[in-house]
């Protein structure tokens, strides 16, 4: 048997989450969360390499999808003004939405009006970084994720752990523990066939009764107002034809300027995100049509940050990000820890640099750090989104922050960061602090010439490596030597 | 031809028969070796950590120290990977038009080790013998930054005596990452335990690498766990011959 599904975390906001070091020791020791994801991204993994082997010009493609995103946030007030009219002229109504607060209560005002008391949701990973849910929830609203991943996570209190495979930390007995026990159904095998079926019997009525429904978008079309949606389950298609009003929260990046980019992301996309050809469904709508689909059609256009980061030169590129989630695949860092431990509803290389920005550089500051600078998501971004050049710009903005305050002057980390930039500004300081070293190391250094233990900083090297000491002679000290001989 | 060593801060500290293995190799391949006292880092560690100032005087003191070198040979693809990638960055924010005109000139005669044998010497016969099973950890920076491809499998491919033992998922960083690795020690371990499986499981005798930073990861965790694997810069299997081989490993 399996352990319980339910991990219970509090719902993410990364205001409130545990630094990137700390909460990724829990997830460390979680044997059946590793296991878990290890071979979910792998699987992952390994169909995108080989859709992407086929795919003769995956690099001019990739070229284009990231000039067609470059473009785009050169332009995006344009584009995004032709996207309100187009999508207004179409019969949708368009919110613009400064921050997290506004866009919900938007949202609420329109449920208001509906008098909805029930909503229906397509994934939307937008919706959980303004907190959605529970604002639904705490006045009044019942919310039901349609989502396979999503409704495992909502009916087992649990949160998403990637941005395409929300509930990738889990396996299909656990799902099945989850399905078990909120739907009152013990029978439940884990057949996926069985725990598939269990879902849809759960989401019929839904489909059929609740009247207003909210989605995502993965692209916003400014040339024709239009939005488009991928999905692999079809239950995003039920939510976008069976009720009556539709709410569309979309970040003001997500907009492309004509419909024909879509030639180009929608390969990039399914390749990248979940090493399919084609996504099984691809969802286009504009506007409202008498008589098909919803008759009120609401797009609520989300900033919460992002303006600030196109301001930015280095950062920008950030934006460009169709949320494919390859780089999280492919991330050594998050094949060990999973999302969770990134404490923010966008986690993996994406995350470590979206999530500081979007709060002003304010919190999360760990994250940029989650990273060995592999290059790994580098070289897999579709629309190549350098990450390891935003995380080092991230981190020097974290100690340019930091090492005004007067704690930090005294902060190991800080203090030999100082001391080594004086050393290195001196070859006469750098020969003097290698013997010195020597000599500091000595203590620590047993027979065989190997440190097992070191204090301080030290022993975060020393918990689980041991360390060579410092040969009796340095190379420069070899090289004078060997000149004094030639002589 | 005439080669200035940058041996970088922490072979010189810590690898220093690396450096010795590269004098040895490059004079026997007829090069003329300088080593140029005053150098110091890179500024690698620094830029990495975010102290962006401290990097650019580090950056700044290496281009005025090298701009009338022949040509420059570093044995550490991370470091190469650092002037090519970040110093520009660097000198467009804190620098002058001088400073990017000199780095500018001399950035094409910076070579990493494997790249100077076999793009500047045109020498993948090294005349190397190192009768060994060996597996090859490429680098992060050698693999994505600096593009080595088959450069190093080229110049291995040619020592006699030597089996090559192909490593599993050879892309996998090992969770070194520098200063990552004491930030995030807990990952970074995890990581390493990953990757040493892999390492591990070719049964080779040693694991070569062109940057010796993830080789003291994982030969300091080869080392904890008694493993029967040791580490050598394949500037070390490089310079061995018969009459002459590696130092320290019998």
């Amino acid at each position: 048997m399996s352990e319980p599904a339910t991990t219970n975390h509090p719902i993410m906001d990364p205001r409130f989450a545990p630094t990137f070091p700390n909460a990724a020791l829990v997830e460390l020791r979680n044997p059946q969360l590793r296991k878990n994801v290890a071979h979910a991204t792998d699987v992952i993994q390994s169909k995108r390499n080989r859709l992407v082997a086929e795919k003769t010009d995956w690099l001019r493609l990739r070229s284009s999808a990231s000039a067609i995103r470059a473009h785009v946030l050169e332009h995006l007030g344009t584009y995004l003004e032709q996207f309100e009219a187009r999508c207004t002229a179409a019969g949708g109504t368009v919110h613009w939405a400064a921050d997290a607060a506004e866009a919900r209560s938007i949202i609420l005002e329109i449920l208001r009006e509906e008098q909805a008391k029930q909503v229906i949701k397509i994934k939307t990973m937008t919706s959980a970084e303004i907190q959605l849910n529970p604002a639904l929830e705490a006045a009044g609203v019942e919310v039901f994720e349609t989502d396979l991943a999503e409704i495992i996570l909502q009916l087992g209190d649990d949160e998403p752990s990637h941005i395409v495979v929300p509930a990738l930390h889990l396996n299909r007995s656990q799902v099945r523990e989850v399905f078990a026990r909120r739907m009152g159904r013990s029978d439940l095998t884990d057949d996926p066939q069985a725990l598939t079926e269990a879902a849809r019997t759960y989401l019929r009525p839904k489909f059929l009764n609740v009247p207003v429904a909210i989605s995502g978008a993965n692209f916003l079309i400014a040339e024709t107002g239009g939005v488009a949606v991928v999905e692999s389950e079809g239950n995003g298609r039920m939510c976008l034809t069976l009720p009556r009003t539709m709410i569309t929260l979309a970040g003001i990046e997500k907009v492309l300027p004509r419909f024909q980019d879509l030639e180009v992301m929608l390969q990039v996309l399914a390749r990248s995100a979940t090493g399919e050809r084609m996504n099984p469904y691809t969802s286009l709508w504009t506007g409202v049509t008498p008589g098909d689909g919803p008759q009120n059609f609401h797009v609520v256009l989300l900033d919460n940050g992002r303006s600030s980061i196109l301001g930015r030169n280095t950062e920008r590129q950030t934006l460009k990000c169709i949320r494919c989630g390859a780089c999280m695949n492919t991330c050594p860092v998050y094949r060990q820890t999973g999302g969770h431990a990134y404490g923010s509803v966008y986690p993996g290389p994406i995350g470590a640099i979206l999530t500081p920005q979007l709060m002003h550089m304010k919190h999360a500051q760990s994250l940029p750090y989650a990273s060995s600078l592999c290059g790994a998501c580098y070289e897999v971004c579709p629309v190549k989104i350098n990450i390891p050049e935003v995380l080092i710009e991230l981190r020097a903005q974290v100690v340019d922050q930091e090492r005004k305050e007067t704690a930090r002057v005294y902060d190991p980390m800080y203090l030999g960061m100082r001391i080594a930039n004086g050393i290195f500004a001196s070859a006469r300081r750098f020969r003097a602090a290698q013997r010195l070293g020597r000599m500091a190391l000595a203590p620590f250094t047993g027979k065989d010439g190997w440190i097992h233990s070191l204090p301080a900083l030290g022993a975060r090297w020393t918990m689980t490596r041991d360390l060579r000491g410092l040969p009796k002679q340095s190379f420069r000290e070899w090289w004078d030597a060997r000149e004094r001989e030639a002589k | 031809m005439r080669a200035s060593l940058f041996i970088t801060c922490y072979n010189d500290t810590l690898f220093p028969e690396t450096g010795r293995a590269v004098v040895r190799l490059l004079e026997r391949l007829g090069v003329e070796v300088e080593f140029r006292p005053a150098q110091t880092c890179c500024g690698q560690m620094h830029a990495n950590t975010g102290f962006r100032g401290e990097a650019f005087s580090q950056a700044k003191r290496f281009v005025q120290l090298y701009q009338d070198a022949e040509s420059v040979v570093i044995p550490s693809s991370s470091c190469v990977a650092m002037m090519r990638d970040q110093y520009p960055g660097l000198f467009e924010e804190l620098g002058n038009e001088q400073l990017r005109k000199q780095f500018a000139a001399l950035l094409p005669r910076v070579h990493e080790l494997s790249e100077f044998l076999v793009d500047c010497l045109e020498a993948e016969d090294v005349g190397a013998y190192f009768p060994h099973r060996v597996t090859y950890h490429a680098s992060c920076h050698g693999l994505r930054a600096l593009r080595l491809g088959d450069r190093p499998f080229r110049l291995l491919a040619k020592v006699r005596g030597l089996e090559l033992a192909p490593l599993e998922n050879l892309d996998r960083c090992c969770g070194f990452g520098g200063t990552f690795s004491i930030k995030n020690a807990e990952v970074s371990s995890a990581m390493l335990s990953t990757k040493l499986q892999d390492v591990m499981s070719t049964r080779a005798e040693f694991c070569t690498a062109l940057d010796n930073s993830c080789l003291m990861h994982l030969g300091g965790a080869m080392h904890r766990e008694f493993a029967s694997m040791r580490t050598i810069h394949m500037a070390q299997i490089l310079a061995s011959t018969e009459s002459s081989p590696a130092e320290g490993i019998l």
